[in-house]
């Protein structure tokens, strides 16, 4: 046991004999919830959420994931190509195209639309951002962005999946079940895997956050931006809290009582998620109050602002919940599925998210927290260099359509080196070429930053060993610290 | 495959075939040596290939062990041209000429000079000596191994072993279970006490807990035979039905929206689960449930409930997004009913054969789609289904309503719009490479597909189809789709708003709408039929539905018996030999699963795998036994569920053994019963029995309980719909809750439902956080507490003790210890006290004129006291 570990026990001992009511635990029934808390090797726990060490040295011990849903353009955002300037307008030769050229909705023959937005270098290795992101290049030294992921699928509901179970299809584990499976929670109140959801929120849906056939007590928990952030969080109306407590007390003690009687110890499991639950109950209220930020973070993030205001509070919040020791924060924001008025539309979400985004990895970095935290940023494909004309004549409302063969993505903290750009496209922006990074690569990259041989992490399912990057995956040593 | 796929079908075959021409300056050059195949050949190919493509397994088809082997190529077509290495797909592949397939999968890529090596073998001619020790020649197959997987032997009843105890033996289930602990020297556990038996059995039995006044009854019925009296009444209830259909639609997968994305709701799934309950109490035997289900339809003179039966099939998911391809989607619903199949009546990963041989089974590929094949000629149709009642006013009245809705069309000249409208599109449809259309009408088309009222509901009835049909020859209903359609969602689209409000368009929508609340059409069901064009079935390689190999025929797996039919077997010939007397699997799987629902564990642990890698049974000659029993009953699925209720084995005591806990901790043994948390749905329905608000009215349509706010935005865009349940509708059993696949209904997720996307053979039982605060918190439940308030104080009009015990027994069917009425006794005063200092809460908890006359604060007390009990693990545990 390390020392945190240990440490970790010890307050669950201190918090028992406090807030369990005094004297009302003897020392047998001590030991048994201890059982239910912590993992040891020779007593191992009950508990599945218990914190666990991962089998190697990790960098990160926590996840943000900024999932873009809908599809970001790449080719206007961060893959400059002043290459395409000369074939725009023209069609692409056909051995680009028919190659594995298939679209959602475009033909192969339709032109090249060289972006029009204005690209400059930033930070001290001149990384690439447009000029639709005006502050996120502050961070350009802590990023690594990386130019050369591809995928396989196109189509959204799919791509989404594959982006965060590792699969195509449905009812496999998120990302954020992996790790909780792996790691276990930190927090002694609050949920260890977090959804944020904002603008039209994305595809896939609850796959996104759903543990597949891992246990559901891995399973994501959506923070609602309506009504409690979690789900019946708050008392019945009419019920105090002093009411609750004594509700509470009584639940427990006549379960205790079932115990003595039946010794099942499903009722020791049952009573210590009771006290979870009213834990959570006592935190969430303080987590969500933002009145003893500073002006000068609420600021920073745009909380008080449209149009920033939703993903402002949602990243703002994931900060929040890193610094109470949630382990995962999925941050869903849709969308960025542009297929006609691009300019407008990335504008748009740029305006929402770019401040914010920037505040966050600021925000992690100054507190010390970026360090041990994994940011990622993306969307589940990328956008075609080819122009999608939905009605022809009017070039103001051109979009561009799903393409899988080569798209950016960023991250940050975590034991990813910054300051770098990892991978390049070729001129068209249409094949990634260069360290060509697939989305199991990324998956493997990142449990590797945890802690993970991404071959080890796997779950016996139907016979088989499944693992977030199905039988595939490299860690991409370039990366890395 | 359609035209839609924007890469025709034939390039497709051409890059699968390995045959586009030779871009030779991007291979490695051939070695400019004579090689050596021993030294130079035979090390590459067993260190890099053989793994794969040798005696083991044959990836794709393809071996490269023997030279006969190579030449003759695998399930993509021929592998090298001996002496042209620059058109050889064997070296285009491990050179990587396409990125996303290169050979060896995994691992290190062959080295320019391996490659330039493998070139100059084949342009000399791939000599391959004869007596090389390059690769052994084993052409025993992998898989097959000397013993047979002990589920693959056909069972047959085994005898009845001796036992030294025989007075604690009831029926003949117990005697395999006892010999076991006879043999380990355990004895069983004590009888579990009347009260917690009568409990127990209703629960696993009908899904709802036992009334005091059925538990007094039967205390009180001290005749021989009370308890297997008490097992025929649960047996006949019609709760049976509905209890048993839960964990049938588990593993049918069963659910009321496409799945994906927008989440198209089924508006008449729930006519399959309603023929599910009515088989189950009914109690049709499984052999006749399993047919009707997989090729009802195929049924001579097959009945409407015979072909609402197959809705089975259309469990499946489907992916409408646009531009996904619709091939695609198809050939994904054919794996996932063949895979559905196999796991449920099989108890086989059959999918795990989809992309290659299967790892631990002796399934091939082939034999996957050989068996995909049954599913790959099936279609889905939406056929007119009439509830009782409903077809003799429907004729009477369908000449009126023609001629008014035809009229109705004229008037506003719509029939002339939607017919101009339906020939742009069509034209899209047909010609989706013409330059000269604009890509709106195409994403037209598309949308078509996905869009179209009532119509998405069926693929053989999609739009597109549906356009593709001449008018006068459509079916009624899917012309009548498709004017909803264009009336309602198509026509204010393509037209100035000044145009749309000449022709008054509001106003015809509102008049359609009204026509068609006037003369409901006759209610349908999901289905499937048998295309009259079947597609062949192709292994697909790596499953991809773009890279067809080797055609196949329906079969069934060679390790399994064979499959008798008259010329080709067909869906309905396979739905026969699932259920023939030598299927050595079909039974095992269905009573095990019965076992497992009374156990909380199968015989055979792993329930979803009776594979090579699931669990050995814990008793091998009971399962026969039951398997047995249960063919030769007539599949008679009540008689087995009766002689497992009634065994001394299930009515022992779940009472944990200390002294068994090392020796036994997963009660494998069945030294004493479990306790099990009970499922979700179940867990609500406990909730509303106790409670008095149950509605216990038997099938029919979904409901929508209320969702707590911002729930329903947790689901893509605003597509999801929840129209609130209202009055009785409110309390149905979670059974009847909409399954709406991307959001789930709530309490159901945080109880371990499983998600509805694919066959689920058991639950899984966690204890977390939030299961606690629906508990506590949960509007339904919070109600439910109230409910039951107010019938303690109905119903018991002693003391505040009495009370106390009247509640114990309402809802844990026995009465409290001494300490646990006193612990409750302690809650009631201090609840009260609580109130008495905090005034006012007691109207918000109280609903009014549900508990009139009784002082507020006292019945709010109640309302405490019986949340209490609501949130008790007792509660929610069959003991």
């Amino acid at each position: 046991m390390n020392f945190r570990d240990f440490q970790s026990v010890q307050d669950r001992r201190r918090f028992l004999q406090t807030a369990c009511g005094v004297g009302t635990i003897s020392l047998a029934q001590l030991l048994h919830v201890d059982r239910l808390t912590a993992a040891s090797e020779d007593a191992p726990s009950l508990n599945p959420l218990a914190p666990k060490t991962p089998p190697a040295p990790a960098k990160a011990r926590n996840v943000v994931f900024l999932l873009m849903s809908g599809a970001p353009s790449q080719l206007d955002l961060f893959d400059s190509k002043p290459e395409m300037k000369k074939w725009d307008g023209q069609t692409l030769p056909p051995s680009m195209t028919t190659k594995d050229g298939d679209f959602a909705f475009i033909k192969p023959s339709a032109k090249v639309w060289a972006s029009p937005r204005i690209f400059s270098r930033h930070g001290e290795s001149g990384m690439e951002f447009s000029d639709y992101l005006t502050h996120l290049p502050r961070c350009a030294d802590d990023i690594c962005m990386i130019r050369s992921m591809y995928t396989e699928q196109i189509n959204h509901h799919t791509g989404q999946l594959k982006m965060v179970t590792g699969t195509p299809l449905v009812g496999h584990p998120s990302m954020g079940s992996w790790v909780m499976y792996g790691l276990g929670s930190e927090s002694e109140n609050l949920p260890g895997f977090v959804v944020l959801n904002s603008g039209s929120g994305a595809d896939a849906g609850s796959g996104l956050w759903g543990s597949g056939f891992l246990s559901s007590s891995y399973q994501g928990v959506p923070f609602r931006s309506k009504g409690d952030a979690v789900l019946h969080l708050s008392n019945p109306p009419g019920v105090s809290n002093r009411m609750q407590r004594a509700r509470l007390d009584a639940v427990r003690d006549l379960n205790e009582m079932q115990f003595s009687s039946v010794g099942d110890v499903e009722i020791a499991s049952r009573i210590a998620s009771y006290e979870l639950a009213f834990r959570m109950q006592m935190a969430t209220p303080e987590l969500l109050d933002f009145s003893k930020e500073s002006p000068k973070t609420l600021e920073m993030y745009g909380v008080n602002e449209e149009p920033t205001r939703p993903f402002a509070t949602n990243c703002l919040l994931a900060r929040r919940m890193i610094e109470r020791g949630v382990r995962f924060v999925q941050l869903i924001h849709g969308s960025w599925d542009h297929h006609s008025d691009l300019i407008k539309g990335v504008q748009d979400n740029c305006d929402i998210i770019d401040r914010p985004t920037t505040a966050l990895v600021k925000d992690l970095k100054q507190r010390g927290l970026l360090e041990n935290t994994l940011v990622v940023w993306g969307g589940e494909f990328g956008r075609t260099p080819l122009a999608e004309d939905r009605t022809p004549g009017q070039e103001g409302t051109r979009g561009r359509d799903h393409h899988r063969q080569g798209f950016s993505m960023w991250m940050a903290g975590g034991g990813i080196r910054g300051g770098q750009t990892v991978g390049n496209t070729d001129d068209f922006g249409f094949h990634a070429i260069e360290d060509r990074i697939h989305v199991h690569d990324l998956h493997a990259t990142m449990l590797h930053c945890l802690g993970f041989d991404h071959k080890r992490l796997t779950y016996r399912h139907q016979g088989r060993d499944f693992r977030l990057t199905d039988v595939a995956g490299n860690v991409i040593p370039k990366l890395l610290v | 495959m359609s035209g839609r796929n924007w890469i025709s079908p034939l390039v497709w075959l051409f890059f699968a075939a390995g045959m586009a021409p030779a871009q030779t300056q991007t291979l490695p050059p051939a070695a400019g040596r004579e090689v050596d195949f021993a030294r130079d050949i035979a090390p590459i190919l067993k260190s890099r290939c053989e793994s794969c493509h040798g005696p083991d397994q044959q990836m794709s088809g393809f071996r490269l062990d023997t030279r006969a082997g190579l030449l003759k190529g695998g399930d993509g077509g021929p592998a090298v041209r001996v002496g042209e290495s620059a058109e050889s797909r064997l070296i285009h592949l491990v050179a990587g000429r396409d990125e996303a397939r290169v050979m060896p999968m995994g691992g290190e890529r062959l080295t320019r000079r391996q490659i330039g090596l493998l070139r100059a073998w084949l342009d000399q001619g791939a000599r391959w000596p004869e007596g090389s020790q390059a690769i052994e020649q084993s052409e025993e197959r992998r898989g097959r191994p000397k013993e047979r997987h002990w589920s693959f032997i056909p069972p047959e009843r085994p005898a009845i072993p001796s036992l030294r105890n025989q007075e604690w033996v009831r029926n003949r289930v117990d005697a395999f279970v006892l010999a076991k602990l006879e043999q380990e020297g355990i004895r069983p556990s004590p009888a579990a006490d009347p009260t917690a038996l009568i409990r127990r059995v209703s629960l696993d039995v009908t899904g709802l807990p036992p009334t005091p006044q059925e538990v007094e009854q039967f205390l009180s019925d001290d005749q021989d035979g009370a308890y297997g009296r008490l097992v025929d009444r649960l047996l006949a209830s019609e709760h049976y039905g509905e209890k048993w259909a839960l964990h049938w639609l588990d593993q049918a997968r069963f659910g009321e929206s496409d799945g994906y994305q927008a989440d198209f709701t089924r508006p008449v799934a729930w006519r399959w689960r309603h023929w599910v309950i009515g088989a189950l109490n009914a109690n049709m035997p499984f052999d006749q449930f399993t047919i009707e289900q997989i090729a009802g339809d195929l049924l001579p003179d097959a009945t409407i409930d015979q072909r609402v039966a197959t809705g089975f099939h259309r469990n499946t998911l489907t992916n409408r997004e646009s531009g996904f391809p619709l091939e695609m989607d198809r050939v994904e619903q054919v794996f996932d009913r063949a895979n559905t199949v196999g796991t449920v009546w099989l108890g086989l990963t059959v999918a795990c054969a989809r992309c290659h041989d299967h790892k631990f089974d002796p399934l091939t590929q082939k034999e996957h789609y050989e068996f995909y094949s049954f599913f790959n000629t099936a279609v889905e149709v939406n056929i007119d289904a009439p509830l009782p009642g409903e077809t003799a006013p429907y004729l009477k009245r369908k000449q009126e309503s023609d001629r008014k809705r035809r009229a109705l069309m004229a008037e506003f000249r719509a029939d002339k719009l939607q017919a101009e409208w339906e020939a742009t599109v069509l034209r899209a449809c047909l010609n989706p490479d013409d330059p000269a259309i604009d890509l709106q009408w195409k994403v037209a088309c598309e949308e078509l597909r996905f869009e179209v009222d009532g119509i998405h509901q069926s693929r053989f009835s999609g739009g597109e189809e549906v356009l593709r049909i001449p008018p006068a020859e459509r079916p009624e209903r899917y012309a009548n789709n498709l004017t909803r359609y264009f009336v309602n969602h198509v026509f204010g689209r393509y037209t100035e708003k000044q145009r749309y409000q000449e022709l008054c368009w509001d106003e015809l929508k509102k008049r359609l709408a009204t026509l068609e609340a006037d003369y409901p059409a006759l209610s349908e069901a999901q289905a499937i039929s048998d295309n009259p064009n079947p597609p062949d079935t192709h292994i697909l390689l790596r499953g991809d539905f773009r890279s067809p190999g080797l055609q196949v025929h329906a079969g069934t797996p060679s390790f399994l018996p064979p499959l008798s039919a008259k010329g080709k077997p067909n869906r309905l010939d396979f739905a026969r030999w699932l259920v023939s007397r030598e299927n050595p699997l079909t039974a095992r799987v269905a009573v095990n699963r019965m076992w497992q629902e009374f156990f909380g564990q199968g015989l055979v642990a792993t329930s979803e795998d009776f594979g090579a890698r699931g669990e050995r049974p814990s008793h091998p000659e009971l399962l026969d036994w039951l398997a047995v029993e249960f063919m030769e009953s007539g599949w008679d699925v009540k008689a087995m569920h009766k002689l497992i209720v009634t065994s001394a084995t299930y009515r022992q005591a779940s009472k944990t053994r200390p002294e068994l806990e090392t020796r036994d901790p997963n009660n494998r043994l069945l030294a004493r019963q479990s306790r099990l948390r009970l499922s979700a749905e179940i867990i609500r329905d406990v909730t509303l029995a106790a409670s008095g608000l149950l509605d216990r009215r038997i099938g029919g349509r979904s409901v929508r309980p209320a969702l707590p706010g911002g729930v329903a935005n947790l689901g893509f865009g605003d597509f999801i719909q929840w129209p609130e349940s209202t009055g009785a509708d409110r309390y149905r059993r979670g059974l009847y809750i909409f399954r709406q696949r991307t959001l789930l209904y709530p309490q159901l997720i945080t109880f371990d439902a499983p998600n509805t996307l694919m066959a689920h053979c058991h639950r899984e039982r966690s204890t977390t956080p939030l299961q606690a605060l629906t508990l506590l918190n949960d509007p339904v439940f919070f109600e439910a507490a109230q409910g039951l308030a107010a019938r303690i104080l109905s119903e018991e009009q002693g003391s505040a003790a009495d009370r106390i015990d009247y509640a114990f027994r309402v809802s844990l069917g026995r009465a409290p210890r001494t300490e646990e009425r006193e612990r409750m006794l302690a809650y009631y005063r201090e609840q009260m006290q609580i109130l008495r200092e905090q005034p006012g809460s007691q109207k918000t908890l109280v609903p009014s004129s549900a508990m009139d006359g009784v002082d507020p604060i006292e019945a709010a007390t109640w309302v405490g006291v019986s949340s209490v009990l609501l949130n008790l693990e007792e509660f929610i545990t069959r003991g």
